[in-house]
């Protein structure tokens, strides 16, 4: 852990105190059996912004803390560990985040104070398709008077139901595939002719598709730069890819945790299965790639922080290497547990569930490999 | 350290470079050491360039003034560092010293006497005496001590009788750091100690073999009767162990570092990569699978770069050898090992030559390294047995009591 200012340190504590204490994965749990549709329950939501967590990226005059990417980090690393399900990364992060790089004074005292209070629930509308490919955005919004008419489909969307504003990638003009052509806009979700259909997903979480069919919207409601805005969603994805890799690398660091566990206790031909050399080196190897993976999360983080100019190669590093490691990582949970590692009583499949969803989102390893290329020029 | 007292070093280092650093020696460090080691010694503005750095304390720059160093703290010598590759100046001592500047040198500052400080630590500093270590033997590798090398204290010195082998440079070295034998009815690790010996005598004979690499950087080295003074012992008898881990943790901490000495401007392997596989229309690697592990073994590099710094700034003021060093030097290895394999698979035919017309200096140049890169996963620690040193001592599971 990079050095840490004195308030980063009792954050962090708080965090995992109550993450730990009053919403465990036993909650989540609880959730899910009860077939919640939002896939998070509102009173884990209220007890985070509470905590002040849906504050930490906006600055004190827009009713937040300002601690900025690091600090928010250090709790999504809990919310990782214990699964913890609620719109905080979706809203108070990736929703705040794009306001903040792109929002205009208006829209930051239109929208910030209430992704702080958690009246408003943000969240992007990027993908369309199986896999994250912004270029290949094709919802149209066309000009229509002074605002656009919105028509198209987005998939997967983060919260999706619970949302009260879509932050839209749009193509304004342009074919599919160009970068220039694109714009961003907040769409509330209760417009007329949004349809927005409820996803049941592996990790029990909340998704939806959403449909736009001739969905109006205002001038006003445009963040940023019309048909210029791939380069800002872009940097608003770099961030939401490296503040993942943190949930990610604390999701994959409980997992971690709970098979060292098992390695010291579950005793097989008379000893702990973890004196044998193969599980052994096993151990050490993913702690190896923790310890890595660690590394990129941190320095991404940091990096978007202090504003440096390699913020892009970082994220696609942190997102990329924590992906691998938590694929790895939630594999090997089950598979160390043996036949209790694959039962629904105990909480492997979970992270093994959680893991893919959160490799897939923001794009996947390989999608950062290929990225990662490009950046460095072949 | 206050950053301005930094700045105020960085500017002497600067001045005294540029009065001291000769200029035709820019970027010549790999040549000029090669050269070195096959003549066994430096010539002209090199030998004058490795006197200066001496003369300052450059070549250990860490190390007390009294023994041959400068006393730097390690954020001073950092910036030494940076500041001579910056005008494409090497320090050719550690290499000179064999295994002095890096292992047996801190060894010694820690388990020496004043006088055995004064005695050996100068020469290894100024690089005019060179060490190898003899530790390996032919039935004790990653498990040393069942080691059989034994010493027998005759009255007035040791008498030394056995067979070493592995030992880089002791057909070259002045003085050799010997794990020997000093009681044979104590325990595996109990009757061990750590012996200087002097090299030019009689009882010594070095055989260098040959690698698989061409070169003969090692050798099987005997002791028929051999003979070390009395004081030449480091460390407490038979406690040859305990000294010899703190020196394998020495040698881990210099090979945690994924990049080889530096030798002038050194092209990317991305570039590379893009001149001998060609690129698409979009500037792409033509070989696409390629280009995968290609970025897969940069973001290893760069994950094994970020994880040294980090580490060394939350050790920033501790002293103690950090339990990371194994992990470090499993990356590095892997790095670098990974680095030589995607170099000679680009390079395809031209990434086979052995000597001679039709490669480049470059081409030849990486086979060797690529042959010689192996022993990385072999020596200080095997690849294994740091994985075990991790499961055991930071993870702290168990050993097997499993037989058979
Ligand atoms: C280039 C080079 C330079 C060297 N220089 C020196 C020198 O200057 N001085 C010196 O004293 N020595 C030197 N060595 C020797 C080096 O320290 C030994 O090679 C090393 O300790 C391994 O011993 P070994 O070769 O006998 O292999 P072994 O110990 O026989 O190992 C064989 C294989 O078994 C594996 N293995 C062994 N034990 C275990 C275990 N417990 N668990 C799992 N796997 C295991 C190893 O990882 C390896 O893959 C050098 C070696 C090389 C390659």
């Amino acid at each position: 852990m990079a050095a840490l200012t004195q308030e980063q340190t009792l954050i962090r504590e708080q965090a995992k105190s109550w993450m730990t204490e009053q919403y465990p994965v036993r909650k989540f749990r609880e959730m899910r059996d009860s077939g919640n549709p939002l896939g998070f329950s509102q009173d884990t939501w209220q007890g985070m912004i509470d905590m002040g967590w849906s504050g930490i990226l906006v600055p004190e005059q827009y009713g937040g803390s300002g601690l900025g990417y690091q600090t928010f980090g250090l709790v999504l690393e809990e919310t990782g560990r214990q699964l913890t399900a609620s719109p905080l990364f979706a809203s108070a992060y990736a929703g705040a985040t794009a306001l903040l790089v792109s929002g205009s004074d208006q829209q930051k005292q239109d929208h910030l104070p209430h992704i702080v209070d958690g009246s408003h629930i943000m969240t992007l509308a990027i993908d369309e398709g199986p896999r994250h490919a912004p270029l290949q955005t094709a919802l149209r919004a066309e000009r229509k008077g002074a605002g656009f008419v919105l028509n198209g489909t987005k998939t997967f969307v983060h919260e999706g139901l619970a949302a009260t504003h879509l932050i839209v990638a749009a193509r304004t003009s342009g074919s599919v595939g160009d970068d220039h052509g694109l714009t961003m806009l907040i769409v509330r979700a209760d417009s007329d002719g949004i349809a927005r259909n409820r996803l049941s997903t592996a990790d029990s979480r909340g998704y939806a598709n959403i449909g736009f069919d001739h969905v109006e919207v205002p001038a006003d409601a445009a963040l940023g730069e019309i048909d210029a805005g791939y380069a800002s969603m872009d940097a608003i994805l770099d961030r939401c890819r490296a503040g993942i890799a943190a949930e990610m690398l604390g999701t994959a660091s409980q997992a971690f945790d709970m098979t060292l566990e098992y390695l010291k206790t579950r005793v097989q031909f008379g000893q702990v299965i973890g004196s044998f050399q193969a599980l052994g080196h096993r151990a050490a190897d993913l702690f190896s790639a923790m310890e890595l993976s660690r590394s990129c999360m941190e320095a991404a983080l940091q990096a978007i922080d202090g504003d440096a100019d390699n913020i892009a190669e970082l994220c696609s590093l942190s997102k990329a290497r924590t992906g691998e490691f938590l694929h790895e990582m939630s594999n090997q949970l089950i598979q160390v547990h043996g036949g209790i590692g694959m039962t629904d009583e105990f909480d492997a499949g979970f992270y093994l569930k959680r893991a893919r969803v959160l490799e897939t989102a923001f794009g996947n390893q390989a999608f950062h490999r290929d990225r990662y290329a490009t950046l460095l020029g072949f | 350290m206050a950053q301005d007292q930094l700045a105020d070093f960085r500017a002497e280092v600067r001045e005294w470079l540029a009065a001291n650093f000769p200029a035709s020696l820019n970027g010549r460090g790999m040549a000029i050491m090669d050269a070195a080691f096959s003549d066994g010694a430096m010539q002209d503005e090199a030998a004058q360039w490795r006197a200066r750095l001496a003369e300052r304390g450059y070549g250990a720059p860490t190390w007390p003034k009294e023994y041959g160093g400068a006393g730097l703290t390690h954020p001073e010598a950092r910036v030494l560092g940076d500041e001579m590759a910056k005008v494409g100046a090497f320090n050719p001592i550690p290499m000179l010293a064999g295994m002095g500047v890096t292992m047996v040198g801190p060894t010694v500052l820690e388990y020496g006497t004043e006088e055995q400080k004064r005695r050996h630590l100068p020469g290894i500093a100024s690089g005019e005496v060179r060490w190898c270590l003899g530790l390996s033997e032919p039935n004790a590798g990653s498990d040393l001590a069942s080691l059989t090398t034994r010493a027998v204290d005759d009255g007035d010195s040791w008498r030394v009788n056995g067979q070493k082998v592995w030992t880089s440079g002791a057909d070259r070295s002045q003085w050799c750091g010997a794990l020997v034998r000093t009681d044979p009815d104590a325990k595996k690790r109990d009757g061990i100690s750590f012996l200087m010996v002097k090299m030019d005598q009689p009882g010594i004979r070095a055989r260098p073999i040959p690698l698989i690499a061409g070169a003969s950087p090692f050798c099987e080295t005997f002791f028929d009767d051999a003979r070390a003074e009395k004081d030449d012992l480091l460390g407490p008898l038979n406690e040859g162990w305990s000294v010899v881990k703190r020196l394998l943790q020495h040698e881990r901490q210099s090979q945690t570092s994924a990049g080889g000495p530096a030798s002038g401007p050194t092209v990317t392997i991305q570039e590379m990569a893009r001149k001998y596989v060609g690129t698409n229309e979009r500037g792409e690697l033509g070989d696409a699978d390629l280009r995968t592990r290609l970025a897969k073994h940069l973001m290893d590099a760069a994950a094994h770069g970020l994880t040294g710094e980090r580490i060394t700034a939350e050790a920033r003021g501790k002293v103690e050898v950090s339990a990371a060093a194994s992990i470090l030097k499993n990356s590095a290895t892997v790095v670098a090992q990974t680095r030589a394999e995607l170099t000679l698979e680009m390079m395809g035919h031209q990434g086979l030559g052995w000597e001679g017309d039709g490669f480049t200096s470059g081409e030849l140049a990486a086979v060797r390294g690529w042959l010689s890169g192996k022993a990385m996963s072999i020596y200080g620690g095997s690849f294994e047995v740091q994985k075990n040193i991790i499961s055991k001592n930071i993870l702290g599971l168990p050993e097997t009591t499993q037989k058979g």
